[in-house]
């Protein structure tokens, strides 16, 4: 079984590893993406081969080349688990020939209310400006499944935890419109920790803001699909990341409204085997299915022709 | 509101407390000698509590104004609309689970008006704040107030929702039942309700847990009351990573009554009696209702779907972003 993570970590901004009482898998995690970026770095980890590079799946301690498993989906050949992947990873795997414009990329968070923690908000939002080339936590995907159009809004958990804020809400909000637009289906990718706190009742708000804009869509009868990835909570799973036509969820991912921590400390209990994963969702009547990342293409395709039909 | 001595002080109020204390000593010396004349002394010892209570009000920090929303004296859900309306009838059960003890909720006639109150109540001892789950609701909870819009909705009769809780409650049972889903649900539903929705900050406005309850054409706030996406406490403990800078979590959340205004993200006000709400129950609840009546009357007369629309424009203009410009 997988260790417990602390989402709550990724929501303040900073590198998980810094603070992990563990912190093997969030750097098996760090050398992971940056291997995706084709960043080499040398940890006991890594192997360098003439194959390629090599990675350890953090659940069951697999070791494969990275082109296997990004062939794979960025999915444990051996025993499912689902690596957490970026926006265009998503895009790239739904859209026709990897083809899809994104949209409102400019729209980027600022510092209203001149927030401050262990550091200044507007400070963390320049550093990782500068260390990523994601612009917030979410982006929106615009193209064609099967050759129908599509409007795909997903996270990137990369960007402060995937934290929702006014720029998700926005962009959110803005997708909406394309979808109304173009009289297409939207589909939005779940993974996040919860609301962005540095812009407190903002960030609230946002829960119903982006439920306004599910009603308009609602009243006009397009479909709206809720994929929930890992992680899900907070703010999420309490507005639009429960509210699809359909919610579906990849395998295993963990969802919930409140975190595992506060839950534990609340009950003071701990918490039984499974709690919160998808397949407890699905259980108790929250998920219409679960969906592997391998076959979420075909999968959409068949919901949407069974729409259209 | 509770005479002293049974009358609680919070620490900022504690020179009213030996105001008080004078004045007890005071009477207790006017009964040994009622030749002596103690009354004017009383006199003056009431008037220093006035000024006092002016003095408080008018420096409290944002973390005195959560101790404030929290008073353990503090007029909840149903003494409002105990103080507000007649003929309240109250509703229970979600039809599904259970009835949720820390959401109340039913019609009650409103200056000749039925209205649908719903709100979280907390209790005021030991045995009911268990009762009351401390104002913390189950999915059950915001389902049964989801019913009770529904079929105010059926009958077209306002909502008027009073939100007073520290968050809706983070528990095993909560998560298999859907605590995500019933916010969520009714966050949606809330936005679209065909009649007009008010909704009122009476003391804790905590995150999801109030706006699950908190969608409206008018929201007010009374003044002594905070609302945002999370408590002092929890954010000090997530962001600063100690549960020791609740205060300064206080002033950079911006959660009083003033900034939430200043943001428009509240529409008003709602003043209360001098040094707090626990000062005077009637005075409070009458300063609400009348607020409440102002906003009423100015929603019948607009037509439902209009109302709506200006329901969603209104949420939608919320949030600030930049927008660089494109390449
Ligand atoms: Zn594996």
């Amino acid at each position: 079984m997988r260790k417990e993570e602390d989402i709550e970590i990724n929501l303040t901004g900073e590198e998980a590893v810094a603070v992990s009482a563990d912190d093997r898998e969030p750097k098996e995690r760090k050398w992971f993406k940056r291997l995706r970026k084709g960043i080499t770095t040398s940890t006991a980890d890594k192997k360098e081969t003439p194959e390629g590079l090599w990675n350890k799946c953090p659940q069951c301690n697999y070791i494969c080349i990275t082109s296997e498993l990004e062939e794979n989906f960025y999915v444990c050949p051996k025993c499912n688990y689902h690596h957490r992947i970026s926006s265009v990873d998503y895009f790239d795997m739904i859209f026709d020939e990897q083809q899809y414009e994104i949209l409102f990329d400019n729209i980027v968070s600022k510092d209203f209310l001149g927030f401050t923690d262990l550091k200044p908000y507007g400070k963390r939002l320049e550093e990782i400006h500068a260390k990523t080339d994601l612009k917030d936590s979410m982006r929106v995907g615009f193209g064609t499944l099967n050759g129908a159009k599509l409007v795909v809004a997903c996270m990137d958990f990369e960007f402060i935890g995937g934290s929702l804020g006014s720029v998700m809400g926005e962009k959110f909000s803005k997708a909406v419109d394309v979808a109304l637009q173009h009289q297409c289906p939207y589909l939005v990718i779940s993974k996040s920790g919860g609301a962005r706190m540095m812009e407190s009742a903002f960030s609230l708000m946002q829960l119903a803001k982006t439920s306004g804009k599910l009603s308009m869509l609602a009243d006009a009868k397009l479909p709206y699909i809720s994929l929930l990835t890992d992680p899900t909570f907070g703010g999420i799973s309490a507005s639009f990341g429960m509210l699809g036509d359909l919610n579906i969820a990849e395998p295993g991912a963990l969802i919930g409204f409140a975190g595992p921590r506060v839950i534990k400390e609340t009950i003071k209990k701990d918490l039984p085997e499974g709690f919160q994963r998808s397949e407890f969702l699905l259980e108790h009547g929250f998920l219409d299915f679960i969906i592997d990342r391998k076959t979420i293409r075909e999968k959409l395709d068949q919901l949407f022709a069974l729409l259209r039909g | 509101m509770p005479q002293y001595p049974n009358r609680q002080f919070l620490d900022f109020e504690l020179p009213i407390k030996e105001l008080y204390e004078q004045i007890e000593a005071n009477k207790k010396l006017a009964e040994k000698n009622p030749k002596v004349d103690y009354q004017t002394v009383i006199q003056q010892l009431e008037q220093t509590i006035v000024e006092k209570r002016q003095e408080i009000t008018a420096e409290l920090t944002p973390w005195q104004r959560v101790k404030l929303s929290r008073h353990p004296d503090r007029p909840y859900t149903l003494k409002y609309i105990d103080k507000m309306t007649t003929d309240f009838l109250e509703l229970h059960g979600d039809r599904n689970v259970k009835d949720d003890k820390a959401m109340v909720g039913g019609f009650a006639n409103f200056d000749g008006e039925t209205v649908m109150f719903i709100g979280q109540q907390k209790g005021i001892n030991t045995k009911t704040r268990q009762l009351r789950n401390f104002g913390m609701a189950n999915p059950e909870g915001y389902r049964k107030a989801l019913r009770l819009m529904k079929l105010a909705e059926k009958f077209n009769k306002p909502v008027v929702t009073l939100i007073d809780t520290p968050g809706a409650f983070p528990g095993l049972e909560a998560e298999e039942r859907g605590q995500g889903e019933a916010i969520a649900r009714n966050i949606f539903e809330m936005i679209r309700l065909k009649v007009p929705v008010i909704c009122v900050i009476i003391g804790e406005g905590a995150s999801g847990g109030a706006l699950g309850i908190g969608v409206g054409d008018k929201v007010l706030m009374m003044e002594n009351t905070w609302y945002t996406v999370i408590s002092p406490e929890s954010c000090s403990s997530i962001l600063w990573r100690t549960w020791d800078k609740k205060e300064v979590a206080a002033e950079q959340l911006r959660l009083t009554s003033m900034d939430m205004k200043g943001f428009g993200l509240v529409d008003e006000i709602v003043p209360e009696p001098l040094g707090g709400a626990h000062w005077d129950y009637d005075a409070a609840a009458q300063i609400l209702k009348s607020h409440i009546k102002q906003a009423l009357q100015e929603l019948k007369h607009i037509p439902p779907q209009t109302r709506v629309e200006q329901r969603i424009a209104k949420y939608e203009k919320m949030g600030h972003w930049d927008v660089l410009p494109t390449e």
